[in-house]
């Protein structure tokens, strides 16, 4: 019987021939991504060696990447005292892939991995943050877990008693229509399989809208696979994988891919045809309280926010630009705008869409998580509004129970800023 | 034989259970004062120690989806709470067993707020309303883990076996 691209990544990292989904497996893994919760794996990862003769010593530093995106700069003194205790364990245990709070390297860690070649297709990725499932993208099997298990992973260099988790298949048929991309499909999709309709597997991505995607759009569909519950989303590499690990991540060694078998077992198949999609929000509380744009047009909006690990890369920044260019965000409207990455903000400014943002009324913020949880800045008043390009909207989620978050693409998210509506940007804004 | 404190409904999320500007907040020593901290009235109650331990969290399908933040288990283990739910997001559940919080699956659950329940291995009774429901078995795969003590007592007998020191 063949295999999934999973079961294939997962028996190669567990030196089999071959696995099959519920089979309990311990695959080596190839990257460990944390980023400030580093924290607390640190404090696990002592505990592990606490009552041992041990010296504390990480597996194979090399296989560590750590990346401050949460709170950047830090906004309190316990969340700089935490980057500091970091910064001192980075240092003791030589872990090269670190990135600080810096302007050229810093960024969010869903977009460092990628842009730095940390992740190559065929790779098992563990990373201490749910999105880790965007690095699917690059045809890796990403995953989240907790900070105990990573301190595990740590210790030991394998993902201990993994179930091999059984797959769904989604074939994306046809051509966006303009002004309607990755995240109104993908918000299609959790909407129509629900909050945990993947739930404990991974989602496969197939079709000819997905062979056409840019790298980019991949990463917001793998992103948010999570938000249908998903362990992991994955799109099978290609060409287009190769393209963008050597020309935009400066890989230079083979890169193979690893595809699925002709006769893969999957759990389920989805087709999806994208040709008569309109935008899609995600209405509160919750990500799969999904709508066609028709239905919650006109809602009254006090915060637009385009970035986060979902929608801050050149091509959503280009959208919005486009939109924003020589007009005016609304009154009554605050607009907030993060990069994903200092490099992502260093093409935007060369692209001149940093000045079309602030000549347009925008602010343009540091890259980071920034107001998406609710940790940093841009927290929202008592009954406000939030339209935001970012990934989940429960209660709370943006720092405050008695607000309302929905969730859209950059291209609605940038019409909206000049209306202080939600606004479709099919409508000529 | 443990009473509902509190029943709450499907996908309940970590950043429900856990809020985000909170995490700065890191060690389970520190993390029970934040649970559930945006119903500040159940949050009030946690705090001045008016629920006892072992008292039942009652959640629908989905329980502890979103966010990875192993907080948002320590947080609710640091009031001993029990957690009854029609089912758990993966990256929660894992969370969970690595840290030892007592989560049952228990699918069709229905309960009200001062229900008294009573938790057996094949079976969750309510008391209260007089009927049972079966109990879904944790994964398998995490046995080893449950067995051990949780994930840091399980890993360092893997370490101490790899560097062939005995356990302690």
């Amino acid at each position: 019987m063949g295999m999934t691209v999973v079961e294939k990544i997962l028996a190669r990292a567990t030196g089999r021939t071959s696995v099959k989904a519920g089979d309990v497996v311990e695959p080596v893994v190839d990257l460990a991504m944390s980023h400030e919760n580093a924290a607390l794996v640190i404090n696990q990862f002592l505990e592990v060696f606490s009552g041992t003769r041990l010296e504390p010593e990480i597996w194979d530093p090399s296989k560590l990447a750590i990346i401050f995106d949460h709170r950047v700069p830090a906004e309190s003194p316990k969340t700089a005292t935490n980057q500091k205790k970091i910064r001192e364990f980075v240092a003791k245990h030589t872990i090269q892939r670190f990135h600080d709070i810096r302007g050229d390297v810093g960024g969010i860690c869903h977009q460092i991995l990628p842009e730095s070649g940390y992740v190559r297709p065929g790779a098992v990725v563990v990373g201490t943050d749910s999105h880790t499932t965007s690095h699917g993208a690059l045809g890796a099997f990403a995953f989240g877990i907790g900070a105990t298990e990573m301190a595990s992973v740590w210790v030991l260099g394998t993902a201990v008693n993994i179930a091999v988790p059984a797959t769904i298949k989604v074939n994306v048929t046809g051509k966006f229509p303009d002004f309607v991309g990755p995240k109104d499909f993908i918000l299609h999709l959790i909407g129509r399989i629900s909050a945990k309709g993947a739930n404990f597997r991974v989602i496969e991505f197939h079709g000819e809208t997905v062979r056409r995607m840019p790298t980019s759009g991949r990463l917001v569909i793998c992103n948010m696979s999570v938000e249908a519950g998903a362990t992991a989303g994955i799109v099978p590499a290609d060409a287009e994988t190769t393209r963008y690990l050597q020309e935009e991540a400066g890989v230079q060694d083979v890169i193979e891919p690893v595809l699925p078998d002709r006769d893969a077992e999957y759990d389920e198949t989805i087709d999806v045809d994208v040709t008569d999609l309109s935008p899609q929000i995600a209405c509160p509380h919750s990500v799969d309280n999904v709508k066609a744009i028709g239905k919650v047009e006109g809602t009254r909006v006090n915060q637009i926010v385009i970035g986060s690990c979902t929608n801050g890369r050149l091509d959503d920044l280009e959208i919005a630009a486009g939109l924003l260019r020589g007009k005016r965000v609304a009154d009554n409207v605050r607009m907030l705008i993060f990069p994903a990455s200092g490099k992502i903000y260093q093409k935007a400014l060369g692209q001149g869409y940093i000045g079309d943002f602030v000549s347009a009324g925008a602010v343009v913020m540091n890259p980071g998580c920034g107001p998406c949880l609710g940790v940093h800045e841009g927290a929202l008043g008592d009954g406000e509004v939030a339209l935001s390009t970012t990934n989940r909207n429960f209660k709370g989620r943006m720092g405050n129970p008695k607000s309302e978050v929905y969730l859209c693409s950059p291209a609605v998210a940038a019409a909206s800023a000049l209306t202080g509506v939600i606004t479709d940007p099919r409508k000529g804004a | 034989m443990a009473t509902v404190v509190l029943v709450l409904g499907d996908d309940i999320s970590t950043d429900v259970i856990y809020p985000g500007r909170y995490m700065a907040t890191v060690l389970p020593t520190e993390t029970p004062q934040f649970a559930f901290a945006d119903d500040a009235a159940f949050n009030a109650k946690l705090q001045a120690k008016e629920i006892p331990a072992g008292s039942i969290v009652l959640a629908g399908k989905n329980f502890g989806c979103g966010s990875s933040r192993e907080q948002a288990v320590s947080t609710l283990k640091g009031h001993d709470l029990v957690i009854v739910a029609e089912s758990f997001a993966r990256i929660f559940l894992q969370n969970a067993i690595n840290l030892g919080l007592r989560v049952i699956t228990a699918p069709g659950i229905a309960a009200s707020e001062g229900d008294d329940l009573e938790i057996g291995l094949e079976k969750v009774a309510n008391k209260t309303a007089g009927k049972s429901y079966p109990v879904e078995q944790l994964p398998e795969a995490r046995k080893a883990i449950l067995e051990a003590g949780g994930l840091i007592a399980y890993t360092r007998n893997r370490l101490l076996q790899n560097r062939g020191e005995a356990t302690p």
